[in-house]
């Protein structure tokens, strides 16, 4: 298999690029600024001293500066991007073009509602796709990344338990949730109470069950968890949390294994959220603009955010402000609307298709991990969901770490999966390949890693010296962490 | 990472099944086990408890970040929190590369007999060995 797939991995032409400020000289510029008419004035005393020490740079420079360096990252534009709990899917073009759209681009958040009711009517529509999606009642479009659902579908939790007049304090939290879960939960002030996973990796009933109780607010639970499995007691474990007076927030990072799939409403699912980044092909990164809508089932919608779109008799869009239940606005305006657009756009272009991308990004997943069981470790090995976790239990005797299986990786042309995560298996290889890989792209990312693992027996100082062909080699990640420089100015 | 056998493990401390040691008199100090930072990796965080704070057996009280994981630090013993050493704080590295001497984390004020529960370290590389398997 190797020979007949090429991995991507090749030599090329870099440019090398200094920083700005060692390319910068005293008084060059980007713009001619006419000379001032107005006589200067002294600062007042206190405000004088030395100003910041920026480059003087003309245009081109740093046009061909950031051009250069982006020559030098990855991205799915550039190739596979297999990168576990992640999503790295390749989000159509169409997204960006419909979102640049003048209609959408130059809209004011402050027009009136008479103004924007193509606006509008999205809200109103993604709202209805989203729920429907998953099997829910109704969705919010407010909040504005993940986390920020995740935190938005904890604050309506709390709202629910506040209106019932009930005291619970506590979160219970199975040992493969994303960081981000406790965090959340900690903000709206619960406490967390850890739920061990039993040794297939599954959540048990029994476990939770005894640690349920009239403190315990709810669930958060990853379905499918962090180990890329469905949760096999959901269902029981969820009736039983209910019974109790507690609700369950599913935490929708991997829905990508599920959409139109399984029923989270029947699953006993109370709020869901979207990471639209993940699942719905908006630009992961950059620091955003992102979104994380919630959907929620019909105990929870009287708390959902508003102001809520709502249709009228004659057709058209107006608020709803009048929500007495309301928990409030989570986020300024409408949301981060342009990435709703490409949302929008994506679950449109898709349609009933959405049931086809989960399950072939299950079949892919599966697919890497029986090509690769028998050159690296899977401590899981039941069929898997859209991810698959690997170890480097195989390649440890000969000392070499997931850190080096990984940089290997890039010097044959892959994003490498994500490593040392999900935290309660050492030494995690996590993969996820999604729907839009098509076979010979996987079958060229497998031929990558059995070549990296058959190196890693026979030359293993290509994995310890690894990436080599990249233009920065191995980052000191830790110096980076425990010393960050984060001027310009590297002195 | 180390083998076993390449593993400093000195034998006048207690040690713990979550891999913690605690020095066997006063003053009680509390540290990570070599097997733990090697395991860890280069650490780039501590978050460290505030002196005064109560430590329960089996509980959390602080947290060890690392390039490639964050993990509890889980008590082994019922106590108080005495002192914590400042300096890891600026310098995790310390945990690294001298984790029962200049890496240690806590210092505590506890009952000599909450060593008992303890293991010493014998009892403690037949836990590594046998997980290792």
């Amino acid at each position: 298999m190797s020979s007949e797939y090429k991995v991507p991995g090749q030599s090329g032409l870099v440019l090398a690029e200094e920083l700005l400020w060692e390319k910068g000289r005293k008084g060059r510029s980007g713009a001619s600024i006419p000379a001032s008419k107005v006589p200067s004035a002294k600062l007042p005393a206190g405000l004088e001293g030395p100003g910041p020490d920026w480059p003087d740079l003309a245009e081109h420079q740093v046009a061909r500066h950031y051009t250069r360096l982006s020559t030098w990252n990855f991205g799915v534009d550039t190739g596979t991007y297999p990168l576990g709990s992640c999503t790295m899917k390749y989000n159509p073009k169409i997204n960006e073009e419909l979102a640049g759209l003048p209609g959408f681009a130059k809209a004011h958040p402050l027009l009136p509602s008479e103004a924007v009711q193509g606006e509008l009517q999205i809200i109103h529509e993604l709202e209805r796709f989203l729920a429907e999606i998953v099997g829910l009642e109704a969705a919010s479009l407010q909040p504005g990344a993940g986390a920020h659902g995740e935190l938005c579908g904890m604050l309506l939790i709390a709202a629910h338990h506040r209106h019932n007049k009930q005291k619970r304090t506590k979160v219970l939290m199975p040992d493969t949730a994303h960081g981000t879960n406790p965090a959340s939960a900690a903000m709206c002030g619960f406490s967390e109470i850890k739920v061990p996973l039993g040794p297939k990796g599954y959540l048990e009933y029994a476990t939770v069950e005894k640690l349920m109780n009239d403190e315990v607010a709810g669930l958060m639970v990853t379905n499918p968890n962090t180990l890329g499995l469905f949760e096999t007691e959901l269902v029981k474990i969820n009736e039983m949390i209910h019974r109790r007076g507690g609700l369950v927030y599913g935490d929708g990072a991997n829905l990508n294994a599920v959409m139109g799939r399984a029923d989270l409403g029947k699953l006993g699912i109370d709020v869901v959220h979207y990471n639209t980044h993940k699942t719905l092909s908006t630009p992961h990164g950059g620091g955003g603009p992102g979104a994380g809508p919630v959907a929620v089932g019909k105990t929870l919608t009287p708390y959902l955010p508003g102001p809520r779109v709502v249709r009228k008799e004659d057709g058209g869009y107006e608020w709803n402000e009048d929500l007495p239940l309301s928990i409030g606005r989570m986020h300024a305006f409408h949301g981060q609307f342009r990435v709703l657009v490409r949302a929008y756009a994506y679950v449109l272009t898709m349609g009933a298709m959405l049931k086809d991308a989960s399950e072939l990004a299950v079949l892919n997943a599966n697919y890497v991990k029986e090509k690769l069981k028998d050159l690296y470790d899977l401590p899981f090995p039941q069929h898997c969901m859209h991810e698959c976790v690997f170890t480097n239990a195989l390649q440890e005797p000969g000392k070499i770490s997931t850190l080096d299986i990984a940089k290997r990786l890039i010097d044959l042309g892959f994003h490498p999966p994500t490593i040392y995560f999900p935290l309660v298996v050492h030494s995690a290889i996590m993969i996820e390949p999604t729907e839009t890989e098509s076979k010979e792209e996987l079958d060229a990312f497998i031929a990558g890693m059995r070549q990296v693992a058959l190196e890693a027996r026979n030359t293993p100082d290509l994995l310890r010296e690894a990436p080599t062909r990249t233009v920065r080699r191995r980052l000191d990640d830790v110096a980076a962490a425990r010393r960050p420089v984060l001027t310009g100015d590297m002195k | 990472m180390k083998e076993l056998s390449e593993l400093n493990l000195p034998s006048n401390v207690k040690y713990h099944e979550e891999h913690e040691w605690v020095s066997q008199s006063a003053p009680f100090r509390l540290g990570i086990s070599d097997f733990a930072q090697d395991a860890l990796g280069a650490l780039t965080f501590v978050e460290l408890p505030e002196v005064g704070a109560k430590l329960v057996r089996g509980e959390e009280f602080g947290t060890l970040e690392s390039t490639k994981s964050v993990s509890p630090l889980i008590s082994p013993v019922n106590g108080t929190v005495k002192a914590v050493n400042e300096a890891i704080a600026d310098n995790p590295d310390l945990v690294n590369s001298d984790p029962y001497g200049e890496g240690w984390i806590i210092e505590i004020e506890m009952a000599a007999s909450e060593l008992e529960a303890m293991l010493d370290v014998a009892a403690y590389k037949k836990l590594l060995e046998e997980s290792a398997h």
